[in-house]
C-alpha cells in the first residue's frame, strides 16, 4: 500500500498503524488523489486502536489535497473505536493553520504539532 | 438577414481591487511576472509548472526579508508558505478555468510593497462561466469566511466532485489572511475575450 512518486510518497506501516505522507501534494483533483485516499481509508478500515497520520514531512498540500484529507476524516468518523492522531510540524507553517480545521470535522481527532 | 452585433464583455470589479503597483508612477519596488502559453505544452505537463513557479516566487520573495535570528526565520517560513500556497492555487485555478479556445495566455505577477505582497493572476474565462463565477465571488466577499469554509469543507468531504468548490480561495482567506479581489475585463489583444484578474494581497 505504498505510493512512490518523484514529488510525494505515501507509506502505510501496518505494525504501527501509521500512514506517512511526504513531499508535496499538488495533484490535480479528486481523481488523481483517489489512490492516496484509498491508502488512508484502507488503513482506518483495519480498525486500529490508534491510527496515526504523520504529515510532519509533508511540505505542501493544495486545496484538492485539503478536500482529500477532509474526505478521510469524515470517513474515519464512523470508526468510533479508532483514535485518529494527526502529526504536523512547525517547520511548515501551513500545517499549524490548516490542520486544525480537520479537528472541527472530527472533534476526537488528536492534533500534535511539534 | 440583419447582422446582430456581438456583445462585448464589460469591465467589472469585485472587492477592493488595487491596480498593479507598476502602474503607479512612483513605484520602484521588486516585481516579477511569468507568462504561460496555453498551447505550448499539454496541461498535464503544464500542471507541474504551477508548483515550480509558486515555489520560485516564494523563494525569491523571502530574500527581501533577511535576518538570522529565530523571529526572522519564522517570518520567512511563514511568508514562504503563504505565498507558495496562494500562487499555486491561483495558477491551478487559472489552468483549470482558462478558456482554451481563446488562446489567451495566463500570467502571474508578484509585487512587493512596503506593507504587502500582491499577486495577480490573469486568465481568459468561458463567457458562459462568468455569471456563476461572479456569484461565487459575491459569496466569498460577503459571507462569513469561517462559516463558509467549514460548510464547504464538509460539503466537499461528502461529495465526489469538487467542481467550483472554492476551497483554494477559502483557504487563502481563512488560513492565510489574504485579501482577495477580482477584475473582469475584455482582453487587450482580443476585446471579444473575457479575462479575469484575481488579486491576492498578503500583509508582510
Amino acid at each position: 500500500m505504498d505510493i512512490i512518486h518523484d514529488d510525494y510518497q505515501v507509506h502505510y506501516d501496518a505494525a504501527t498503524a501509521t500512514v506517512l505522507c511526504q513531499g508535496s501534494f499538488r495533484l490535480r483533483g479528486t481523481e488523481e488523489y483517489a489512490p492516496i485516499l484509498q491508502v488512508l481509508t484502507a488503513a482506518v478500515e483495519t480498525h486500529p486502536a490508534t491510527l496515526t497520520l504523520d504529515l510532519r514531512t509533508l511540505q505542501f498540500l493544495n486545496s484538492s489535497g485539503i478536500n482529500t484529507l477532509a474526505k478521510f476524516v469524515l470517513h474515519a468518523r464512523q470508526y468510533t473505536a479508532t483514535q485518529v492522531v494527526m502529526k504536523g510540524s512547525h517547520q511548515f507553517p501551513w500545517q499549524e493553520k490548516s490542520l486544525k480545521n480537520f479537528q472541527r470535522l472530527l472533534p476526537r481527532l488528536q492534533l500534535e504539532i511539534e | 438577414m440583419r447582422h446582430r452585433r456581438k456583445e462585448r464583455p464589460i469591465k467589472r470589479i469585485f472587492g477592493q481591487f488595487i491596480e498593479r503597483a507598476i502602474e503607479r508612477k512612483d513605484y520602484r519596488g521588486e516585481h516579477l511576472e511569468i507568462g504561460f502559453s496555453p498551447t505550448s505544452i499539454p496541461i498535464q505537463q503544464r500542471w507541474r509548472t504551477n508548483g515550480l513557479s509558486a515555489d520560485f516566487l516564494a523563494d525569491y520573495l523571502i530574500t527581501f526579508f533577511p535576518g538570522d535570528d529565530r523571529a526572522a526565520a519564522e517570518r520567512q517560513a511563514e511568508l514562504k508558505s503563504a505565498v507558495s500556497y496562494v500562487a499555486n492555487e491561483l495558477l491551478e485555478n487559472a489552468m483549470k478555468f482558462s478558456y482554451t479556445s481563446s488562446q489567451h495566455a495566463i500570467s502571474i505577477a508578484m509585487y512587493l510593497e512596503a506593507e504587502a505582497v500582491s499577486l495577480y493572476v490573469t486568465n481568459s474565462i468561458d463567457p458562459h462561466a462568468v455569471a456563476a463565477f461572479q456569484l461565487t465571488i459575491e459569496r466569498l466577499l460577503t459571507e462569513d469566511t469561517d462559516t463558509l469554509y467549514m460548510e464547504q469543507l464538509m460539503h466537499n468531504a461528502e461529495s465526489d466532485s469538487e467542481e467550483g468548490s472554492s476551497m483554494g480561495y477559502l483557504t487563502m482567506l481563512h488560513d492565510h489572511g489574504a485579501t482577495l479581489a477580482w477584475k473582469f475585463a475584455p482582453s487587450l489583444q482580443d476585446p471579444d475575450v473575457v479575462t479575469v484578474t484575481t488579486m491576492a494581497r498578503l500583509s508582510v
